[in-house]
């Protein structure tokens, strides 16, 4: 029987031949990661089934959501985790000032590779599906299980399939390509499926672009994205890891419920408008309409906050000034971009523009710190979720956009076109 | 196992930075997050709530982020069941896994007004409008989940299927 790549991957951790969309399964874990608001958690339902984890190494723990924490019952929480974690021995406890945010931490030292079972109790954990594995998220109950058995309950999804072809314009990146898909197919369009990337488009995406496209397929309703393991992977995977991957293709003629094109050349800057990452305008339509002049942009977080995305909001504010009515928070996602971004001279830029340069943390992006916004703001954020209070009050107005375009709105004060941004 | 119950009813959409927004969730004591839970759309919520009434929603209730803090809160506010036309993923194994009493039901979802007086008998999937005197039948959850449903939820489940009682 012919099957997709997710469903191969499935069936060889479910120890089957073959599986099927439907099919409940009970498959064994590679990697369980949970972090400082759902990790604390877990560990008293934990303690209801097993005294230690299934396996020290697989066992991942990340402080990253309210960190440096921001009052007293994050740093109860925080403290929670830090002591599981040196009593059960972990090989993996990610600390502040030695680590970063969880989806940009984990396959940045080489903990997740392809072919992998990846579960995590924070939903943006599907973002390792660019490396080739079946990554999803999930909650307290079933990351407390994860971490007792090493193994979890799935329904095997069916699929939609993304045949991605063409390349992408100047000023053009992975954000733009997810924020357009949502848009076409709706924050339900994949409704417990697997968003399967293919087509020789892929091979012009970068590993970041990738990442952030999988990051928000949860942002589809999806279960997980995955995109197929190629040289880009390879390169990425022997460079920050040493563990055994293992490649999986689907079958020619596995079945999909849907199979869309999606021409990269043809897709231009899109902003995800309140209050839903479907809402997407393209910067053709904005060029056109009343300018939406802001108040606060922010660049970082899991889906943006790597170093190519932040790269690519210097090379926009090089020598610029942010407008005099924005703040900006820039916030490298792991401690080695944000010591990059000081070698590289990208700090120096951000500061210089009037950005404030921050540890990273996933801080404003659900409301959390670091730049929460008052009644009546908006914001143009590089993050993942645009909902009514995710960043503060609920009257606050989040638009969700890519680096490029978040740089460009910073300078000019209000949303704006990257291309025009006279670099 | 039944519930009867008066409706408050929500749109599509309905996500979970609504449903227990993140400022709250420094914490994860169940009474102090059911005291915010709908908070951001419906300030009343909590007010109105009745022990045992029913949320009824339209498409990808629960859809956003993974806490299960979400089912959570309404569960111990007192709501005695969500009926859908769909659910999210993640909100919709939290909800199983903590014993959580949901059901997706699109005619009903649909049909189904706010302040009606609704009756739900999980074990059959029927709902019952008692206000306009209809019934609908939801989708039957798949013999495993039911195991599941039956032991009150995933650590049970595990617990009694290494005990060798499953």
């Amino acid at each position: 029987m012919s099957m997709t790549m997710t469903q191969k991957i499935l069936a060889d951790h479910a120890g089957l031949k073959e599986v099927s969309a439907g099919q409940l399964i009970e498959a064994k874990l590679d990697v369980v990661m949970a972090n400082d608001i759902t990790g604390p958690m877990a560990l008293p339902i934990f303690k209801q089934m097993a005294d230690h984890v299934f396996d020290k190494d697989k066992v991942v723990l990340v402080p990253d959501h309210f960190t440096p924490n921001k009052d007293m019952k994050s740093a109860e929480n925080s403290k929670a985790i830090r002591e599981f974690s040196r009593e059960q021995c972990l090989t993996h406890y990610m600390e502040q000032g030695k680590c970063g945010v969880e989806h940009a931490i984990l396959p940045e030292q080489g903990i997740v590779v392809a072919g992998e079972c990846i579960i995590g109790a924070d939903s943006h954990t599907c973002t390792y599906g660019a490396l080739g594995a079946f990554s999803t998220g999930v909650g307290t109950t079933d990351i407390a299980t994860g971490m007792a058995t090493g193994e979890l309950w799935f329904k095997v999804p069916s699929a939609i399939k993304f045949v991605l072809k063409g390349e992408l314009q100047p000023y053009v990146s992975g954000k733009d390509v997810i924020l357009h898909i949502i848009g076409r197919i709706g924050v339900d369009g994949a409704l417990y499926k697997s968003m399967e990337f293919t087509g020789d488009g892929v091979a012009s995406l970068t590993m970041d672009d990738r990442f952030t496209i999988c990051n928000m397929a949860i942002e589809a309703g999806a279960k997980n994205g995955i995109f197929p393991v190629d040289e880009i992977t390879r390169e990425y995977m022997q460079k920050h890891s040493k563990k055994v991957y293992k490649e999986y293709q689907a079958d020619e003629d596995a079945e999909y419920d849907e199979v869309i094109e999606i021409d990269l050349s043809k897709i231009t800057p899109t902003v995800a408008f309140p209050h839903l990452p479907g809402n997407a305008h393209t910067m053709e339509e904005i060029n056109e309409s009343e300018k939406i002049y802001i108040d606060q942009v922010v660049i970082g977080s899991c889906t943006n906050g790597r170093l190519s995305d932040l790269r690519k909001a210097a090379q926009i504010l090089k020598g610029k000034k942010v407008a005099d009515t924005v703040r900006v928070m820039v916030i490298p996602a792991t401690q080695k971009i944000f010591v990059e971004c000081i070698r590289e001279g990208l700090a120096e830029i951000f500061v210089e523009a009037g950005c404030a340069f921050n540890t990273p943390s996933c801080g404003p992006c659900m409301g959390g710190h670091m730049g929460v916004m008052a009644k009546g703001e908006k914001c143009v954020s590089t993050t993942n979720r645009n909902f009514v209070g995710r960043m503060g009050d609920t009257e606050a107005l989040i638009y969700l956009a890519s680096p490029e375009v978040a740089a460009a709105s910073a300078i000019a004060g209000y949303i704006a076109d990257p291309r025009k941004a006279g670099n | 196992m039944k519930a009867k119950g008066t409706v408050l009813k929500y749109g599509d959409n309905v996500d979970t930075d609504v449903i227990i927004p993140a400022r709250y969730l420094n914490s994860f004591d169940a009474k102090e997050l059911a005291s915010h839970a709908m908070v951001d759309i419906d300030p009343t919520f909590t007010q109105r709530l009745k022990p045992g009434d029913i949320m009824v929603a339209g498409k990808n209730f629960g859809c956003g982020s993974s806490r299960e803090h979400a089912p959570l809160a309404l569960k111990t506010a007192g709501v005695s069941c969500v009926i859908a036309q769909s659910f999210a993923r993640i909100f919709y194994r939290n909800s199983l896994n903590i014993g959580f009493a949901i059901l997706e039901c699109p005619e009903a979802a649909k049909d189904i007004d706010e302040g009606d007086q609704v009756e739900v008998d999980f074990d059959a999937g029927v709902i019952k409008n008692l206000t306009k005197d209809k019934k609908y039948q939801a989708q039957p959850f798949p013999e495993f989940l039911q195991k599941m449903i039956q032991a009150n939820g995933l650590v049970n489940y595990v617990n009694q299927k290494r005990e060798g009682k499953l």
